[in-house]
């Protein structure tokens, strides 16, 4: 087996790590970033995602629009939760998590009794490529370019629009936004939405690779959380570097030692980075930046 | 959805109080009814394939209940959510057997859970009920096994592999109990059967990420792959092994017969999966059809009958048949009845009947094939295989009572 061979592998398996960890956390970190919110809900929320793409494509539609009302559904219960339960708990932010939790076993349990233990799933489009001894899924190469897309569509969104100034003044000094005529209370709604709709994208887009159940929102939480609070509090220079970073210790972990080595790596360089960095890798570049 | 309605159930969730309907509590209110405890998760990542196990046990329980009763006296159920939490069971089975006071519980579907409550059957001198497979070697009087274990599933599923598609075996297994023991069998008959393992690699129970051991199991080159994966989360690794084109058959005994992944996936990404299982709704008996006609009349909506809710049926009419011949429903006596070595039925996967020694089960195995349409076709049957392993290594519960566990490589002491 040549070289070639070994650096495409590992280039697959890191952007296959850092697609999951990406998609899994950036409406985390939206959500947290932008509003100080810890959504422990996170994970229904990208169940939403998932389950409405997976009866869309059922009802007929393609996996893309599927994917697509998967996003805009999630997004619209983001609304009506920020509407009925986080609106009133801004000022009250430990409040919050107990909050969202309840929220993430209502969602748990009410689509257990609703919809059944189980959901169809979809099949994964695109099939296999292969490369020296190695086939591998193409999907999986697109859920990468979905995940540097999303980074690069949060960028241009929270930078070049008005909504993405309004969005950053009313998180710096929400009075002066408000006297300034800026109506916080929408940018608080819409941000949530925003990510609520991106968990619902990682849930759409991860829906043909996985066990459709209720409680599937759980195995992205402990990536989504680990991404977060390693990258701080800020989404492109916190999440994406963090993502990167995660991604090849557990790549790196997992191919040399297995799963479960995987999975302490990550934990390992958590309890590391959150001894050295306390404000994560983006307080640490915007302190070294001031 | 109004305030009101919400705190009901997030409470509902919380107590783990949703248990479904069971309306026969109310048709029978006699004096003295015999309590069957029933701790199974009905929520939670195992939940997929045990609800079948509860609506099993309803079912049974109210056909013997339309019948009379046991020794006249009607069967009442005490349901628990056990939600696939191990400390739940532990609470749960302090409940049924302190407070409740059932006469027998069954109880429990990952291995990790019955040994979290093995201890306290055993500490209130309790009576309970595994209808599950696992991997074998519970030694335990206080327990009795309807699943099938080992000797049952590997003797018979892994030589055929072996001989039908090479000698190189790759374990993926689950990484708790259940998988590494399991994996200990495999690595055993493989090395009986004059073979060699490519490779094993156990995964953290809730991992549904599989790329890495993929490319693991393509760079070892194993002749047939052996999947011991548990739960749903771990299932989504035909998908994505689908996908990347791995296209090695595989081995399994857990899936398809408890997880009904063939019914779940889109087709064909479970193409050429072997299962042994001692019963799945596919099974084209007489009784097997009847069983599964009088299930999905009373459940409509049940997604799939599988191997754990046969078991989960026949272990209430083997309880039934066992109290009335004890005339009693102490354990005492009725191990006594176990110890006569007759205790059987006309189960709907064949004739099953209960080994004293062990107080496991003989089974009828069948040998189903998922082919690439995912349609399930039985290239194989073995007749009743009995759970000879527990008896050959040592353990003799008519004699004596350990209350332990064994695996082949820690077998009971001799004397």
């Amino acid at each position: 087996m040549d070289i070639a061979t070994h650096v495409f592998s590992a280039l697959y398996q890191f952007g296959d790590a850092f697609a999951f960890l990406v998609l899994s956390a950036c409406g985390l970190a939206v959500i947290f970033g932008m509003m100080g919110v810890i959504n422990l809900a996170h994970g229904e929320f990208i169940m939403c995602g998932a389950y409405v793409t997976a009866a869309t494509v059922h009802a007929g539609l393609p996996l893309p629009l599927g994917i697509v009302a998967g996003t805009i559904v999630s997004a619209l219960v983001g609304v009506l939760v920020e509407l009925a339960v986080i609106r009133h708990l801004y000022d009250r932010p430990l409040d919050t998590i107990v909050a969202t939790w309840g929220l993430s076993l209502i969602a748990t349990q009410g689509t257990l009794i609703m919809v059944g233990s189980t959901m169809a799933g979809v099949g994964t489009p695109f099939g296999s490529f292969q490369v020296g001894d190695y086939s591998y899924s193409i999907y999986r190469i697109v859920l990468f370019c979905a995940a540097l897309g999303v980074l690069a569509g949060l960028y241009a969104l929270f930078n070049w629009t008005r909504f993405g100034v309004l969005a950053r003044a009313t998180i710096q000094v929400p009075h002066m936004a408000a006297a300034l005529g800026v109506d916080t209370r929408l940018v608080y709604s819409l941000t949530f939405a925003c990510g609520a709709g991106l968990a619902g994208l990682a849930g759409g887009l991860y829906a043909p690779t996985m066990t459709l159940v209720p409680t599937m929102g759980a195995t992205f939480i402990m990536e989504a959380f680990v991404t977060v609070v390693i990258g701080g509090a800020d989404v492109f220079l916190g999440t994406a570097p963090a993502g990167a970073v995660l991604a090849v210790v557990k790549s790196v972990m997992t191919s040399w030692q297995g799963q479960l080595f995987g999975q302490i790596g990550l934990l390992v360089a958590v309890i590391i980075v959150v001894r050295v960095l306390p404000k994560g890798i983006s307080g640490f570049v915007l302190r070294e930046r001031t | 959805m109004s305030k009101s309605v919400l705190r009901g159930l997030r409470a509902a969730a919380l107590t783990g109080t949703l248990v479904l309907g069971s309306p026969l509590q109310s048709a029978l209110a006699a004096e003295n009814p015999i309590k069957l405890g029933v701790l199974e998760d009905q929520s939670g990542d195992f939940a997929a394939a045990t609800i079948g196990k509860v609506h099993a046990i309803q079912l049974a329980a109210d056909e013997i209940n339309k019948a009379g009763g046991i020794m006249g006296r009607p069967l009442e159920l005490v349901p628990y959510d056990t939600q696939s939490d191990n400390t739940r069971y532990q609470e749960f089975m302090r409940r049924v057997l302190q407070r409740d006071k059932v006469d027998v519980v069954f109880a429990g579907f990952s291995s990790a859970s019955r040994e979290a409550y093995r201890p306290i059957v055993d500490q209130f001198n309790g009576f309970a009920f595994y209808n599950n497979q696992y991997e074998g070697g519970v030694c335990d009087g206080h327990m009795i096994v309807t699943g099938a274990v080992p000797e049952q599933q590997f003797s018979t599923l892994i030589p055929y592999m072996m001989e039908k598609y090479g000698k190189n075996v790759y374990t993926l297994a689950a990484d708790y109990n259940f998988g590494q023991i399991s994996a200990e069998w495999v690595r055993k008959i493989v090395k009986e059967n004059g073979g060699k393992m490519a490779g094993e690699e156990f995964i953290p129970l809730g991992v549904s990420q599989f790329s890495q051991s993929i490319q693991n199991i393509q760079k070892a080159k194993p002749d047939f792959v052996v999947t011991l994966l548990v739960g749903t989360a771990q299932a989504s690794y035909y998908e994505q092994a689908a996908s990347a084109n791995v296209n090695l058959p595989m081995a399994s005994s857990v899936n398809v017969g408890q997880g009904y992944e063939h019914k779940r996936f889109k087709p064909p990404s479970l193409k050429d999966m072997y299962v042994t299982t001692n019963y799945i709704e596919e099974i084209d008996s007489p009784k097997s059809k009847e069983f599964y006609a009088k299930f999905k009349a009373k459940f409509p909506s049940e997604p799939y009958v599988n191997q754990e809710a046969e078991n989960s049926y026949l272990a209430v009419y083997l309880y039934k048949q066992m109290v009335e011949r004890a005339k009693s429903t102490k354990r005492e006596d009725i191990r006594k009845v176990i110890a006569l070595g007759d205790v059987c039925m006309d189960a709907p996967e064949g004739k099953v009947c209960i080994d004293p020694k062990s107080q496991h089960m003989s089974h009828t195995i069948y040998l189903a094939k998922v082919g690439a349409d995912h349609a399930i076709s039985f290239p194989k049957t073995w007749e009743d295989i009995k759970p000879y392993w527990l008896g050959e290594a040592g353990c003799d519960l008519t004699k004596k009572d350990p209350m332990a566990q064994y695996t082949p490589s820690n077998p009971p002491p001799k004397p």
